[in-house]
């Protein structure tokens, strides 16, 4: 284990400081020339922005519906097994090959979203709310092909494939509350909405935070939904920093710059893990 | 008539699950619907895309089976499966023979030693590949895997094992010590110890293990993406995204079938096993 990621770890590191190319094991050493350059580049300050936003919007999608649905999920009703059997689709999928279903959805002609948007007449609205001019029932808008309705396209497909993994993971939260909690909050009068806030919420967010942390973490790191769909396009609005890093290290060759953007999620992944470690500690005490 | 008020109670469940749980469920009915379709009825804007036109009661008169065929018959997709079992079970195979001693080893031992390895090998579970693959596809090159599965089979364990042994330290912690004493008293071996007590209890979490480790490796894609450039040794992953869109050219419904096939099975494996990883997750983490 040390040897198949410490050692391209650390040598992710090594080469992030030199200006080796494809085809090459090593290269000069430049120094922090790598971490500069790349805060020259227009397109790398997008692909951070991108990245955080990326990750937060995505994130706050799915703890609301995480949030919704796996209070509802412990409860008992027919059919539970196939509700759990639909909601866990998404995740079960391979991501490449879901995706590519997503791509068909937001397809430039036959998009089934406008087609229903145009049967409910929404298409204006939708136009108006993204700010599409010229956009209307004959003229739909392409939803992977304008840079801010490609984000919000890449968000949803992200937040889709991750809300079951948080689901189950809330399940588990939820499943780890003792029943004599219940029973007292039953004795003290506690029902219903009241329950869910006083009680279950507080109780729950721990967990909840390490289902989001863990989220944090596999979407920041998501390569697959955004080069499926847009390939960090149109005109780079979409790249986020895996994207950027694979234009960057594999398509133009320059492995030792490549390196350096990969590198730039450490910060972020590094701030998520202390406080993932924190949480779960405090779960651990309580 | 209980039945009835059974159901009626539970009416404002249905009522906010159904929704998510049709927009969790859309992309999969769409790839469905998508995959039957003839040409004359997907490319066309005035077709009610919901359903197969033109719409009749027979509703399988208007659909037809030739795209699922031609990916089986006319592309690399049946070796693309092959592929992707090859790797999964190899994988599975190194994983579990590394992660299970680990895994017990890592659940017996106590105080600050064993925990603080814990956390370093869920630390390790946390370096995504997007930030290994570069340096990780000079290496594949530089070893002569490049273009062959064994690039994947050597590179995927970096990140099934430290998950797998994450899970397997929850499984093993679930098992009193107190079951190993008393077959040591009754004169066991240690390894016999193992073999006949430890391991028929633990055997539903090693089959959990198999199980993620599996759709982990089905899952992956950018490792599978930039170690493999030829067609024939492609996974499912890669193979589809890949070398089924030629150009501009989609071949929609035989993607969709490519897409979907893949994703049942996966899915219905999930779901038998889900309160297993439930447990097991939790039982590493919060314990």
């Amino acid at each position: 284990m040390v040897l198949v990621v410490g050692v391209p770890f650390f040598w992710a590191i090594y080469l992030s400081f030199t200006d080796a190319v494809g085809g090459s094991l090593s290269g000069n050493w430049v120094g922090f020339d790598n971490f500069t350059n790349a805060w020259q580049d227009e397109n790398f300050r997008r692909a951070v922005r991108n990245t955080l936003i990326f990750t937060l919007a995505s994130q706050a999608i799915v703890l609301v519906g995480a949030a919704v649905l796996s209070n509802l999920l412990v409860r008992d009703f027919r059919g539970k097994w196939f509700v759990r059997f639909l909601v866990i689709l998404p995740w079960a999928a391979p991501v490449a090959l879901s995706t590519i279903g997503w791509l068909w959805i937001f397809d430039s002609l036959f998009s089934v979203v406008n087609w229903t948007l145009k049967e409910l007449h929404l298409v204006g609205a939708v136009c108006w709310m993204f700010g599409v001019e010229g956009c209307g029932a004959v003229n739909p808008p392409q939803w992977l092909g304008r840079s801010n309705m490609a984000l919000v396209a890449v968000i949803i497909v992200n937040a889709w494939r991750i809300l079951p993994f948080a689901v189950v993971i809330f399940i588990a939260g939820l499943a780890s509350i003792p029943t004599e909690v219940d029973d007292a909050a039953k004795i003290d009068g506690a029902t219903g909405v009241k329950k869910l806030w006083y009680v279950t919420l507080p109780l729950q967010l721990p967990i909840a935070l390490v289902a989001v942390l863990f989220g944090i973490v596999f979407t920041a790191g998501e390569f697959a939904v955004v080069y499926i769909l847009t390939q960090g396009g149109p005109f780079n609005s979409t790249q986020v920093l895996p994207t950027w890093a694979f234009q960057v290290g594999i398509n133009s060759g320059s492995l030792g710059q490549g390196a350096a953007i990969s590198l730039y999620l450490l910060p972020l992944l590094a701030v998520v893990t202390v406080f993932m470690l924190f949480f779960a500690r405090r779960a651990q005490v309580s | 008539m209980a039945s009835l008020r059974a159901g009626l109670r539970s009416l404002p469940t249905y009522l906010v699950v159904a929704p998510f749980a049709i927009v969790l469920a859309f992309p999969f009915y769409w790839m469905l619907m998508t995959m039957f379709k003839e040409d004359s009825d997907l490319y066309d804007v005035t077709h009610v895309p919901y359903v197969f036109n033109p719409i009749q009661w027979r509703f399988w008169e208007s659909a037809t089976t030739k795209h699922v065929s031609f990916i089986f018959e006319e592309t690399n997709y049946p070796t693309w499966l092959l592929n992707t079992a090859i790797v999964g079970g190899l994988v599975v195979l190194i994983t579990l023979v590394i992660s299970a001693p680990a895994g017990y080893a890592l659940a017996r031992l106590s105080g600050r030693w064993g925990q603080g390895v814990g956390i370093a090998i869920f630390l390790v579970y946390l370096v995504p590949p997007t930030l290994l693959f570069l340096p990780l596809s000079r290496l594949v090159t530089e070893l002569h895997l490049k273009d062959t599965l064994w690039s994947l089979i050597l590179v995927y364990p970096s990140f099934t094992i430290p998950f797998s042994t994450w899970l397997l330290m929850g499984f093993f912690k679930t098992i009193p010590q107190e079951l190993e004493d008393a077959a040591l008293i009754d004169g066991c071996s240690r390894l016999k110890a193992l073999r006949k007590i430890v391991f028929p209890v633990s055997l539903p979490g090693l089959l959990t293990v198999v199980i993620f480790t599996f759709t982990l490796c089905v899952n992956e894609f950018i490792y599978a993406f930039t170690f493999v450039s030829s067609s024939e040794v492609r996974t499912v992953s890669a193979g589809v995204p890949n070398d089924l869109i030629r150009g501009d050219v989609f071949f929609w419904q035989s993607l969709m079938a490519a897409t979907l096939i893949p994703a049942i099975p996966l899915a219905l494996l999930y779901n038998a096993f889900l309160d297993r990883f439930i447990k097991g997750f939790t039982g590493g983490a919060f314990r």
